[in-house]
């Protein structure tokens, strides 16, 4: 809870103060900057947007003002202009912040619920929709299409 | 003096509260018929003493008595006055007595003009009522006192989040607190109803209102919230699988499902227990919604309040209300019999399965939010967003979309689609599904590198938009019904909706650019020129104001004003979009920090039918209006036709 609060609290003084964000050092040069390929811009924002700002609160690298996110872009616009893979950045992004940092969870026994989630309730829904359906017709029908 | 006044008013209400649940349970009895006047004059009253007490906390804030704590935190003496207003309930206390109030105000308006239903029922929903309001009463009286004083008064107040102090947003959370209350008035019927051994017909139609009007809050107040957030937050994103947005999301759900299954009801007596359960649920929803803001449990931009009590507080309410329902509901199932059969190919049956769907996407977003928290317990911490929700809640989407063009056109309790009926039904749904089927070819022929569920969006919307218009066809429009007229309206808005949110993830265009004053960029068909920067100020925000001019394929330019703006009190900064609308799509502008090299950041996307996504929305929320009015309206007629009939037979002295 208290690193949460702290992060938080850093996030919040990240933007209130524009001046301590310029001073920081280590510039990041595609962080407001699109990459000049159309087709290399488009992978990197494929990716941007299922990266989690980490200072954030529920906002995708994408669409966030705080400069750890700007840092993030600018790392993954670059690596995609080297040519690397997209889930290869993922994974680099993965190992350095957490399991946090990516919105597409990834395959592991602690997230097998989620993914047998939409599976569960197909098979419930449809037990539902059978018990429903699979009794008697109303009186004087015989013709079900 | 106001503050104590109020708190002392809040106490009387609870009082009346208790009163109203104790008069109304005895009141069931026989021994206990005396008391059955009570009810309804207790249930005005309390209604009456919780908006007095809420007058009372909208003064504190408006003449910013900073000897209160709530508003030495949440206020600031330099705010505009209606920030002053929505400061109110723009914090977790203030956020509760306005729960309060609306649910004790709902609770005096049914006791006032709910006549319909047998008095017993009547009777044992607002003792249901009275019994969740206590709850709530003790929660802010105990846990979350409004009024509380400081003993130290402070020079000055903390002032308003700057994200908060938008007009848009002073008026968002209250849309959405009447639009769960209204389900908890739902719920109360639901469980009136089990007490009684009344679900039927008569039930229905009397929960009926309430649930269509907590239905279009919750449309008004997404559809809202969803363009708040595009356009305050600066990067034209529109929805963001946000916890605090799904926990308006799932309420929705479920009410529009009920709000389906209680027409099942009330004009086929049919799904009798599944529209209880369906009642119970969407107030579930409302208070796991409530308990996901209000606790703090999510590091969310809404989560104000860090208190982990208050969450173990509304956990438990939530655990006694639902589970309380729960069992009486297993209690009564026996004697709630499943009402009027009906075929596979029947209107009665597209609704089941479409409920069903829509519980589907509802377990989705439930699982998906809740699942973090889960992982969290466990010291593994994930995130689940758009990757996960969009293609899960597809899975159930698509198909009920699918039957939503059929849905509509099928007869009651039994239908088929061939023969003399396949002119009226199956040739033209045939033609709908050969539009949406063109425009998939279309789109993937078009652009290669459009993803498979946009195109799936666009192709479903072409055929769900003509689709929705077809139960018109063949009637006379002048003595079409006002519900079917709303219930057209609001499947062509789900259509409108789903083709703006399907063409802006297909079709957007970005550009982030660095410029100099004098400078232009393109953004898709526009060229957005830097004129100039200007510093403006207001109340209580000083900003930076870019002056672009924007020309659309050539166009005369049309200026444009994003500003970049500083807040004091507290420290904060907001940016301010500058939007401008054609009828085919939205032009994004906002002005970024201004570089070491003297340039400016700007950022510019070209949303191709963005604005539809709202506008469907409005649709929807527009077509609920016409449904309700069309009810509220017969039953207007039917109650004056009533009363002629009564005052003739008076006359002729029977």
């Amino acid at each position: 809870m208290i690193r949460l609060l702290a992060a938080a609290l850093l996030g919040m003084l990240a933007l209130v103060s524009p001046v301590l964000a310029q001073e920081s050092v280590a510039p990041a040069p595609y962080a407001y900057r699109q990459l000049a390929d159309p087709e290399q811009e488009a992978r990197a924002k494929a990716l941007m947007i299922t990266l989690r700002c980490v200072m954030c609160q529920s906002q995708s690298i994408a669409d966030s003002d705080a400069p750890i996110a700007g840092d993030m872009r600018s790392e993954v616009r670059q690596r995609i202009a080297r040519g690397e893979d997209p889930e290869h950045i993922r994974q680099w992004l993965i190992a350095r912040y957490g399991d946090f940092v990516s919105y597409t969870p990834q395959v592991k026994p602690i997230t097998w619920p989620l993914f047998a989630a939409p599976v569960v309730i197909l098979l419930l829904a449809a037990l539902l929709l059978r018990g429903r359906f699979a009794r008697t017709p109303p009186a004087g029908e015989g013709d079900r299409a | 003096m106001i503050a104590e006044l109020g708190l002392a008013i809040l106490w009387m209400a609870a009082a009346l509260a208790a009163l109203q649940l104790i008069a109304g349970s005895l009141a069931l009895r026989p021994e206990g018929r005396a008391l059955i006047g009570l009810v309804r004059p207790v249930a005005v009253m309390q209604g009456v003493l919780v908006l007095v007490a809420f007058a009372a906390l909208i003064t504190l804030f408006v003449t910013t008595d900073l000897s209160v704590k709530l508003v030495a935190d949440n206020s600031h003496s330099a705010k505009p006055l209606i920030f002053k207003i929505a400061g109110t309930w723009g914090n977790h206390e203030g956020s509760m007595l306005m729960w309060v109030t609306i649910m004790a105000v709902a609770g005096a308006v049914v006791a006032v003009i709910e006549r319909r239903l047998d008095e017993a029922t009547l009777i044992a929903t607002l003792a249901g009522q009275a019994f969740i309001s206590l709850g709530f009463y003790a929660f802010l009286l105990f846990a979350s006192n409004p009024f509380a004083r400081l003993a130290q008064v402070p020079e000055e107040g903390q002032g308003l989040n700057p994200l908060l102090q938008d007009v848009g947003l002073a008026f968002h959370p209250p849309t959405l607190y009447i639009g769960y209350v209204g389900l908890s008035i739902a719920f109360s019927f639901a469980v009136g109803a089990l007490v009684t051994r009344n679900v039927g017909p008569a039930f229905a139609r009397a929960m009926r209102p309430w649930v269509l009007g907590a239905w279009i809050f919750l449309t008004v107040g997404i559809t809202a919230g969803s363009y708040w957030a595009y356009y305050t937050l600066g990067w034209g994103g529109w929805w963001f699988w946000d916890p605090v947005e799904n926990a308006s999301l799932m309420p929705w759900l479920a009410a529009t499902a009920l709000l389906h299954s209680v027409s099942v009801l009330s004009s086929r007596d049919a799904l009798r227990t599944w529209t209880v359960m369906l009642g119970v649920l969407a107030f579930s929803m409302s208070m796991v919604g409530t308990f996901l803001v209000r606790s703090g449990i999510l590091t969310s931009v809404h989560a104000f309040a860090v208190d982990p009590q208050r969450g173990a507080f509304i956990l438990a309410l939530l655990a006694i209300d639902i589970g309380g329902a729960l069992a009486l509901f297993t209690l009564r199932a026996g004697t709630v019999t499943e009402g009027k059969r009906f075929a596979f190919i029947s209107r009665e049956a597209a609704l089941v399965f479409n409920n069903v769907m829509l519980c589907g996407i509802l377990g989705i977003v439930l699982i998906g939010t809740l699942y973090p928290l889960v992982t969290e317990a466990y010291g593994v911490k994930v995130s689940v967003g758009a990757p996960y929700f969009n293609p899960a809640a597809a899975i159930f989407a698509f198909p009920m979309f699918a039957v939503m063009t059929v849905g509509p056109l099928l007869r009651w309790r039994k239908d088929r689609l061939t023969g003399e009926r396949s002119a009226r039904t199956t040739w033209p749904l045939l033609v709908c599904a050969g539009v949406g089927l063109a425009v998939f070819a279309g789109v993937e022929l078009a652009a290669r590198d459009i993803t498979i569920l946009p195109a799936l969006g666009l192709a479903i919307a072409a055929a769900l938009l003509p689709a929705s218009l077809l139960p018109l066809v063949g009637r006379n429009l002048r003595r079409t019904p006002l519900p079917v007229w709303g219930m057209v309206l609001a499947h062509a808005g789900i259509a409108v909706s789903l083709f703006g949110m399907a063409s802006e993830s297909a079709f957007s265009v970005e550009r982030l650019a660095a410029l100099s004053v004098g400078e232009a960029r393109d953004v898709g068909p526009w060229t957005v020129r830097l004129q100039g920067i200007m510093p403006v100020a207001g109340p209580n925000w000083t900003a930076l104001e870019a002056t672009a001019a924007a020309s659309y394929a050539g166009a005369a330019p049309i200026m444009l004003h994003p500003k970049a703006e500083t807040f004091t009190n507290p420290p904060g900064t907001r940016t301010e979009s500058a939007l401008s609308t054609r009828w085919n799509g939205q032009l994004y502008v906002v002005l970024g920090e201004h570089g070491a090299d003297g340039r400016w950041q700007m950022r510019f996307w070209w949303k191709p039918f963005v604005p539809l996504i709202w506008i469907g929305g409005a649709m929807v929320a527009l077509g609920g209006l016409l449904a309700l009015a069309g009810r509220v309206f017969a039953d207007l007629r039917r109650f004056i036709a009533k009363a002629k009939i009564a005052v003739r037979r008076v006359d002729q002295g029977r």
